[in-house]
């Protein structure tokens, strides 16, 4: 009875780490569709994730909007907002060395958590969102967690439609091919790359409300998921917004087996460790198979 | 004017803000404040604790020494949570800022830090928000704890739910950092003690973001009480999900963050959930001086428009110890100081203070007493009660 108990736990943190694991390949999507498209590391990531927590406590608590009605305003705010970075703080050095990027993006990084702390400070802030969940013997699967991954492979759908079935789509796609020949098609490339980079932040930011669903937060909570984004990239193959959603289930599905069988601190270590192992055996991304 | 005279000028404002030309009716007391970072939820309510007691101290004319009185000047700066900047704060507090007296920053963490430089330079330093017992025996001189050391934090956890099931099956899941690993060091051993069953014994990564997979091993586990936690978000976050999963424990006691006032926005989540306080602002202490509990309590909404918890109460205690071990010195003398602080048995409105002299523990507190608080709903509002000991309860245990 303790064993089959036992199994019934492993199973159920196995289905609790996909359900998370779906958001965690969301919010790495922003990331690797940025990396994939103009080559920009975006240290921005962590703090755009926390904006959308931000904006999820807001809209609900001062406009009163449903949470998962909070979720189209984010996406449209998180564009415009990407937008407007990518002209402040990225656009004047695409093309340039790498360092450029990463310390434009962490600079910016910093000024957004540093405006957020001195409008937040770093306090815990929390959204109840009343969804009932689905009980299996002894476990709760929880409704927030179950809509969250939904509302993930929803929207990681509609990206997938917006890349291969539109105009803009197959434009972002040949200018991650070859900027200049797509330039050289008539292609307004700065507009393409400015719009991926909405469109990755965008993404950020709803994956941010998301898991503010979920777990309470603070000004620096985006930080863990950035830290995530990144391992969810090596293990898809950065670049790859396909790789990243299979990616994310896989580090979830991790997350939830080790927990079982191992002593819950050795998580982050065996996370790190397969970061490690796959950039040196797997450098194009363990799931490189589901790039398009 | 030339650039020369431009020069000197500058040179002579800058000497003239130098803050080592304090007025001699004045003491300075350098802490630093964890402004930002993971722990600013209760490092700023023992900021406020200090504050309140330094505005209240200046407005009565300050400290008496003799015939004198000192007002009491801060100097404090943001420490950002991270050990580094404590280390290289508290030099400056020390060599630039001229501090007389210091105050810990909080956590037991970033004590351990400040401890190290403040041994070093020998001054004086009330530490409250330090829980740990290692850094109070390492030979260290100039240390006094405020706070009841670590090991006490879950003994009456384990002692209530002794009484309340003597078959308890107890779940030990905390924080992996030194001040909760301390507290279940203890709390291990008071557990078997008490003849009840650990059966999960777990230290989670202070990174740790979703708690589902530690839910699902203590319900595995078929634990019926949990005992750990750490700090504030990973606490809040863990009782969140405790509620959201169903986990159906009788007694959960979690370190830190059910203090919080803050802790109340978790709604229905916050329920039944206990922490052991080194004050509630219920405590019926009779202080040798200052005013009671409930007068502190009064004051300090008065100011933030918020309850104190037991970081603020620790805080204002702190100013208030060091006071009377300066007013009963007749100077601000360290070794006068420190030697009044060492034959101190008091009781404030936070409870009774005194101080281990035992060389291999000096410093640690000797006198403080904890209690067990525990949030219930009273009349539609969620509202935290002294559940423990018994005499001090403010209300019947919710198990």
């Amino acid at each position: 009875m303790g064993l089959a108990l036992q199994m019934t736990g492993v199973i159920a943190s196995i289905i609790d780490g996909v359900l998370v694991g779906a958001v965690y390949g969301l919010a790495a999507m922003g990331l690797t569709l940025i990396w994939g498209v103009m080559n920009v590391i975006n240290l921005t990531h962590g703090a755009m994730i926390m904006l959308g927590m931000f904006a999820l406590y807001f809209l609900t608590s001062a406009l009163g909007l449903p949470p998962y009605g909070a979720v189209p305003v984010t996406i449209t705010a998180g564009f415009v907002f990407g937008v407007l970075v990518y002209w402040i703080a990225v656009h004047r050095v695409i093309g340039r060395a790498h360092l450029m990027s990463l310390l434009s993006t962490f600079a910016m990084n910093m000024v957004l958590i540093g405006i957020s702390t001195a409008l937040f400070s770093t306090s815990p802030y929390n959204v109840p969102v009343p969804l009932p969940g689905v009980t299996w013997r002894e476990y709760t699967f929880t409704g927030t967690h179950i809509m969250a991954a939904m509302l993930a492979l929803l929207l990681a759908g509609l990206l997938y439609l917006l890349l291969y079935r539109t105009r803009i789509g197959k434009a972002i796609r040949a200018v991650a091919d070859n900027r200049d020949a797509a330039e050289l098609n008539g292609i307004p490339t700065t507009q393409v790359l400015s719009f991926a980079f909405g469109l990755g932040v965008a993404l950020a930011c709803v994956s941010g409300t998301l898991i503010a669903t979920l777990f309470p937060f603070t000004v620096l909570s985006g930080g863990a998921y950035e830290l995530k984004s990144f391992v969810v990239t090596v293990l898809g193959g950065l670049g790859n917004p396909a790789g990243a959603l299979i990616g994310g289930v896989a580090l979830g599905l991790i997350e939830g087996v080790t927990a079982s069988f191992m002593p819950l601190n050795w998580t982050p270590i065996i996370e790190f460790v397969l970061f490690v192992v796959a950039l040196i055996l797997f450098p194009r991304g363990i799931f490189a198979f589901a790039r398009a | 004017m030339t650039i020369k005279k431009l020069v000197l000028i500058a040179a002579a404002a800058l000497l003239t803000a130098s803050p080592a030309l304090a007025a001699d009716d004045m003491l300075t007391i350098g802490f630093t404040v964890s402004r930002t970072g993971k722990l600013n939820n209760d490092s700023i309510a023992q900021m406020r604790g200090f504050e309140l007691w330094r505005d209240e101290l200046n407005d009565q004319g300050g400290i008496k020494v003799g015939g004198k009185q000192y007002k009491v000047n801060f100097v404090s700066y943001d420490d950002e949570s991270v050990n580094a900047r404590v280390q290289q704060l508290y030099t400056r507090i020390i060599n630039q800022d001229k501090a007389q007296f210091l105050f810990s920053p909080y956590s037991s963490g970033l004590v351990a830090t400040a401890a190290i430089v403040s041994e070093q330079y020998g001054r004086i330093m009330l530490t409250t928000g330090a829980a740990e017992e290692k850094t109070y025996k390492l030979g260290n001189k100039n240390l006094f704890q405020v706070y009841s050391p670590a090991d006490l934090y879950l003994a009456g956890a384990i002692e209530a739910v002794k009484e309340l099931n003597p078959k308890s099956q107890v779940a030990l899941v905390y924080k992996d950092d030194p001040f909760s690993k301390a507290v279940l060091q203890s709390a291990r051993k008071q557990v078997s003690e008490a003849g009840l069953t650990t059966v999960l014994d777990e230290a989670y990564s202070p990174e740790t973001t979703d708690f589902g997979p530690a839910i699902n091993k203590i319900i595995s586990a078929k634990a019926d009480v949990l005992l750990g936690g750490g700090h504030y978000p990973d606490g809040a976050t863990l009782a969140r999900q405790l509620y959201d999963h169903k986990a159906r424990l009788k007694w959960v006691t979690l370190l830190v963050a059910p203090d919080s006032p803050n802790f109340a926005t978790l709604g229905e989540a916050a329920i039944s959930i206990s922490v052991p306080s080194q004050w509630e602002p219920q405590v019926s202490f009779k202080p040798d001086f200052g005013p009671t509990a409930a007068e502190f309590t009064q004051r300090f909404q008065a100011k933030y428009g918020i309850e104190p918890g037991y970081h603020a109460a620790g805080g204002y205690a702190a100013g208030l110890l060091l006071q009377r071990a300066i007013e009963q010195a007749g100077s601000p003398e360290q070794a006068k100081v420190a030697g009044v602080l060492n034959s101190m048995d008091v009781t404030t409105m936070f409870g009774r203070t005194k101080f281990s002299t035992n060389p291999k523990e000096h410093g640690l507190q000797m006198g403080h007493e904890m209690v067990i608080a525990q949030w219930q709903r009273k009349g539609g509002n969620v509202v935290k009660e002294v559940i423990w000991p018994k005499a001090a309860k403010s209300s019947d245990v919710v198990y």
